[in-house]
């Protein structure tokens, strides 16, 4: 169980990046986590994985505190992050340095086998497309058998049949291994096409302005009536939070940069 | 590891880019590096031409049969051999401390920010003294002999490898450094696994370019005073006005430099075959 209580981020720029985040996600649950850019999104991702340290509250995972990167806890970045000096079977089999050389060959190929690249093992990452280099990336992050698996738009940067596809990919390696999925996007329909609840932020200071439930039957019809309903929960409280000028809780108005609407 | 693969590229996608005149693209291919030969070549033909039918007697510029003569000759007594083993020794062991110093340095500074604010600027201004003037102070402080000689080719390799490793630690990619600590690599693993590949291709950049500088500054070294070595045959050559033994000397420079630079490529193309690929692509 992943546990977010009170998380606020304030960087040392004095940049008051997260406020008061609390929520749970349950062990094999996926969450995606939308809104408007700069609200925070990728930060928040940071403080879960580890790499950067929350200035309030606390993440919990399994009622341990995370304070530094955890081997339960993977993370896929919105770039595949290869290193380009491995090859792709070394890229995959980078988390398993410790073990065993068989073991590690033997799980390298089964996770390349997964994502459906078992030819490109010996293949240098120079030599893939975005999408197969991102396909290598959630390799490497679920060779280590994650408890989590946070992604960070992790298919933003390809096209719209690479995109499909990848959540397709996703969806299939989720069924297979039942990790805790965070996923960040920008995509409404990415969001409800993966996701058991979205989570709709709020920026400066980014915070949680909604938690939608997306209580459809797997595989996802994004032509359905369903769908389209949790589409439109989800878009409105996506408008309500990029309006002009917000009201915030407090009952200050803030207008909202234009930039702030680029999400 | 560079010239002949990017001439092969450029050949290829020169090829694949027009169909209509591949034959033309092809000879044009080739043709280029011997188009760059015509003058030399030319010019060597002419000045033995010259020489052999008595229009110069050659004496200040021997001709090409007279440096090859006296190149064959100096190898045969042994003595182009023990003038160019000094010489390499020499540069050896001036490279050597020139890189040791330099690769531990650049590796300090670019990695602590503190180090870097101590050391660079004083390394920095060292840097813009030109390294000759270091000469008389040498000479005072070791002597004439080895140590000086030395001493200054380290300085010379010293600071090209200095600012190659800085630069290179300082810009390794902060992302892949991320992923290093999200599998919770040690500082020595995360030195072993990410650091040292990233930084290797300009490393190597940094000692070729090193050397390069070494074998300059072994030259300069021999001319302040030497009884052996290249350099000595150089100045040699002048005092007894044999051009011959000069141009001979000059060669085997060139033949050593360029096979020394050459063992350094060669030795690290198996590890930078994953850049390689990037540039034949
Ligand atoms: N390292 C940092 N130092 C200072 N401020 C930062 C840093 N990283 C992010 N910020 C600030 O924190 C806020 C949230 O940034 P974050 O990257 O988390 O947004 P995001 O929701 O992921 O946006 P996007 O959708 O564009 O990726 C922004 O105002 C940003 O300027
Ligand atoms: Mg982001």
């Amino acid at each position: 169980m992943l546990v977010l209580d009170r998380v606020g981020k304030t960087y040392p720029n004095g940049v008051h990046a997260l406020e008061g985040i609390s929520f749970s996600v349950a062990p094999g649950e996926i969450v995606a986590i939308v809104g408007g850019s700069g609200c925070g999104k990728s930060t928040l991702l940071r403080l879960v994985s580890g790499l950067d340290h929350p200035t309030q509250g606390a993440v919990i995972l399994d009622e341990e505190r995370v304070t530094a990167p955890h081997e339960k806890i993977g993370i896929v970045f919105q770039e595949p992050r290869l290193l380009p000096w491995l090859t792709v079977a070394g890229n995959v089999g980078f988390g398993l340095a410790d073990r065993p050389k068989a073991e590690r060959e033997a799980r390298v190929a089964d996770a390349l086998d997964r994502v459906g690249l078992a030819d490109k093992a010996k293949v240098w990452p120079r030599e893939l497309s975005g999408g197969q280099a991102q396909r290598v990336a959630i390799a490497r992050a679920l060779v280590p058998r994650p408890e989590v698996l946070l992604l960070d738009e992790p298919f933003s940067a390809l096209d719209a049949f690479t995109r499909i596809d990848l959540q397709d990919h996703l969806l299939s390696l989720w069924a297979d291994l039942k990790p805790t999925l965070v996923i960040v996007t920008h995509d409404v329909e990415e969001a409800i096409v993966l996701a058991d609840r979205i989570i709709v932020m709020r920026p400066r200071p980014g915070r949680v302005f909604a938690e939608i439930e997306a209580d459809l039957a797997r595989p996802r019809d994004r032509q359905s009536a369903a769908f389209d309903s949790v589409k439109r929960r989800v878009l409105a409280a996506l408008d309500r939070s990029l309006d002009r000028s917000v009201v915030t809780d407090d009952g200050e108005t803030q207008a909202t940069a234009g930039a702030a609407l680029w999400w | 590891m560079s010239v002949v693969p990017m001439t092969a590229t450029a050949e290829q996608s020169a090829q694949s880019a027009t169909t209509r005149e591949p034959r033309l693209r092809r000879l044009n291919g080739l043709a280029r590096p011997a188009l760059g030969l015509i003058l030399p070549v030319g010019v060597a033909v002419l000045w033995e031409l010259a020489v052999r039918f008595g229009l110069s007697d050659g004496r200040l510029v021997p001709p090409p049969s007279v440096i090859f003569e006296t190149f064959a000759e100096l190898a045969r007594t042994g003595e182009l051999q023990r003038h160019a083993s000094t010489t390499l020794a020499r540069v050896a062991a001036g490279f050597g401390f020139g890189v040791a110093a330099g690769t531990v340095l650049g590796a300090i500074t670019g990695y602590s920010s503190l180090a870097s604010r101590l050391l660079d600027p004083t390394l920095q201004a060292l840097r813009a003294i030109p390294s000759i003037a270091w000469v008389p102070l040498f000479i005072l402080w070791l002597g004439i002999f080895e140590e000086s000689k030395v001493a200054l080719i380290a300085v010379g390799v010293f600071f090209p490898v200095y600012l190659g490793v800085m630069g290179a630690i300082h810009s390794v990619d902060r992302k892949l450094v991320e992923v290093g600590r999200v599998f919770r690599l040690s500082d020595a693993a995360m030195v072993r696994r990410i650091l040292l590949p990233a930084v290797l291709p300009s490393y190597v950049i940094a000692l070729r370019s090193g050397l390069g500088l070494g074998w300059m500054f072994v030259v300069a070294a021999e001319f302040m005073g030497a009884s052996e070595g290249l350099g000595f045959l150089l100045v040699d050559g002048q005092q007894l006005g044999k051009p011959a033994q000069i141009v001979a000397a000059i060669v085997a420079f060139a033949i050593i430099g360029k096979t020394t630079d050459w063992i350094i490529a060669a030795i690290a193309a198996p590890f930078l075959r994953w850049e390689d690929v990037v540039r034949r692509d």
